[in-house]
């Protein structure tokens, strides 16, 4: 029992979210898998407090709350230390709220939520633009990132070459612009997209690392985070493309004019897939990777043995921390990556075509 | 999961881990031989892997 | 599929795209520009130093061929007027050899001119006294010989008998 608790504790303290659920296992009654599943699932989700970590067996949690904001017949700001966790019915201005899987619902008075076929509640929800737990890590990484990037900036004016953590932040940026900008867009253009480019890549790289430390957010990996970035990559394409690029979509050079009336929704779509992948990767990238280092940890309540499980548990986890440190990287660069490539395709000059027209000439 | 899905999540990663496999082979040969152009032969490989990964990211989740 | 349209929190989209719009429009203000203008600017500036040093090191490159040039020539200078020098001094030597042969040997010509002359002068005094000496020696031969009378005929005779013979 007294064990229990410190792998308890261990699993708080390198997960770092909140409800803990091990405690109880020690009697082996519990399910532990679904407890474990859980979990995970909640750590995957967004949360309307930030725990650091919390006690299960005592339900003592610890952190801070952050404020809800919801419009539903006006607006409505409280603290969300008043869902206690989840477990109390908020009652504001005539309705009832209830948290469950972390999402604000309207309930009656009882906190009933009806499920419907499909397994999710089927009660309304208010319109929630509360504070929650991803939104903070939002600004804190725009704040770090303005600071940091206007340091830098900053530095430029006393001096040519930037000294302490700019050296780091530099050779960054000339990345961004040199490997990522500049091929895929040009050198023509490339300057437009640069702000675009530097600052989702930075925001993107940041919040992944912010997720692999102990504040445990899981900011990318959520489908509404990664939906909005898709949308800018979307919009900015859509807006900055030239004259070529809406022709071969909407009539197709070179082709029979019959392929040119099939090709055209087929084009469509495929100004939406684009985004489309690029959401999903993002997210699915990162959830996966949460999901197994979880997992990883994890093992050492399913096994029978913890002398020998924990050493192994610790020993992959910290191989797919290392991995996932990479894949951080990775992400955002390849985000940035297909967002210039995207922007690249829809700005460029289709200057090949005539190439070809006159080598056809001569021949 | 029902059996159905399970055996349909099986087949998306055994034809993206083939893809991938093919994707590598070939930017490493590619690689072997053209050294000099592996910036551009791993940019592309990164890209076409990546795009790859988001068609079976979305045929898992869908 | 389901899970990930329940999933959707319409809030943090909404305050995804409020933080990026801030970030990006803070961030080109008071980050991205700055940063990449310096960039450039420092960029800009190297390759022009480059450029300079390339141009400077052609000039220098210039100069130090004019300067072998001019070397060069002023060697050749140099050497051309040993060379002259070289061939005045030996004209010099020539001239003054020749002369001093001439001197000489008219000097010895004169020499043995004068030798000459004197040894003349010398033969014909000689010659000159050896015949006073002869005729005083003859003289007081004569006069000896000429003491008694039959001596003086057989002389005569003698003589005459010469003459004859002749």
């Amino acid at each position: 029992m007294q064990n229990f608790s410190i792998t308890s504790v261990f699993l708080s303290l390198l997960v770092f979210t909140s409800v803990s659920i091990f405690a109880a296992s020690g009697e082996g009654q519990v399910d532990t898998q679904s407890k474990i599943n859980d979990f995970i699932d909640h750590h995957l989700q967004d949360s309307y407090d930030y725990t650091f970590f919390s006690d299960g067996e005592t339900n003592k949690h610890y952190g801070f709350s952050l404020p809800i904001i919801l419009i539903d017949n006006g607006l409505k700001v409280f603290s969300s230390s008043r869902f206690d966790h989840g477990t109390a019915v908020v009652e504001e201005s005539g309705k009832y709220y209830k948290v469950y899987n972390s999402k604000i619902y309207e309930t009656n008075a009882a906190g009933d939520i009806n499920l419907g076929e499909t397994g999710y509640p089927t009660n309304d929800r208010p319109l929630d633009f509360s504070i929650t737990k991803n939104v903070a890590t939002m600004f804190f990484v725009g704040i770090l990132l303005i600071l940091a990037f206007g340091g830098l900036a900053r530095q430029y004016k006393k001096r040519s070459v930037p000294i302490g953590f700019g050296r780091v932040l530099e050779p960054l940026v000339l990345y961004v612009r040199d490997e990522i900008a500049i091929p895929n867009i040009g050198e023509a253009k490339y300057k437009k997209y640069m702000s675009y480019l530097l600052t989702v890549f930075f925001f993107i790289w940041l919040i992944n690392v912010l997720g692999m430390t102990p504040l445990g957010v899981n900011v990318t990996g959520n489908i509404a985070v990664t939906a909005c970035l898709a949308l800018f990559t979307y919009f900015i394409t859509q807006f900055s493309a030239n004259k070529d690029y809406w022709k071969h979509i909407f009539w197709m050079p070179g082709v029979p004019i019959v392929m040119k009336i099939i090709l055209i929704p087929i084009e469509i779509l495929g100004t939406l897939t684009k985004p489309f992948a690029l959401m999903i990767r993002l997210f699915a990238n990162i959830t996966a990777g949460h999901v197994i280092v979880m997992g990883l940890v994890s093992l050492i309540f399913i096994g029978k043995n913890a002398a020998f499980d924990t050493p192994l548990s610790v020993f992959l986890t910290l191989f797919l921390f290392v991995i996932e440190i990479l894949v951080t990287f990775l992400q955002a660069y390849i985000f940035t990556m297909l967002s210039a490539l995207f922007i690249g395709l829809a700005v460029e000059e289709h200057t090949h075509k005539e190439v070809e027209a006159e080598t056809n000439e001569i021949i | 999961m029902e059996i159905p899905a399970l055996v349909g999540t099986g087949l998306i990663v055994i034809g993206a881990g083939y893809g991938l496999g093919k994707i590598g082979s070939s930017a490493m040969e590619a690689i072997a031989r053209q050294p000099e152009a592996s910036g551009n032969i791993q940019t592309a490989m990164i890209i076409i892997a990546a795009l790859l990964e988001g068609l079976s990211f979305a045929a898992l989740i869908l | 599929m389901e899970k990930l349209i329940n999933d959707f929190g319409f809030g943090l989209f909404f305050w995804q795209g409020i933080v990026l719009i801030l970030l990006i429009v803070l961030l080109r203000k008071f980050a991205w520009k700055p940063i990449l203008n310096s960039l450039n600017s420092r960029e800009e500036g190297i390759e022009n130093a480059l450029e300079s040093a390339e141009i400077a090191k052609r000039e220098m490159a210039n100069l130090k061929a004019d300067n072998e040039k001019m070397l060069q020539v002023a060697r050749g200078e140099r050497d051309e007027m040993l060379k002259e020098a070289q061939q005045i001094k030996n004209d010099i030597i020539a001239d003054a050899t020749q002369d001093a042969t001439h001197k000489s040997n008219d000097i010895i010509a004169k020499a043995q001119e004068t030798i000459q002359a004197e040894k003349k002068t010398a033969i014909t005094e000689i010659k000159a006294q050896a015949a006073e000496l002869s005729i005083q020696i003859a003289e007081k031969i004569i006069k000896k010989e000429l003491d008694n009378e039959t001596a003086q005929m057989e002389l005569v005779n003698k003589m005459l008998d010469d003459v004859k013979a002749n």
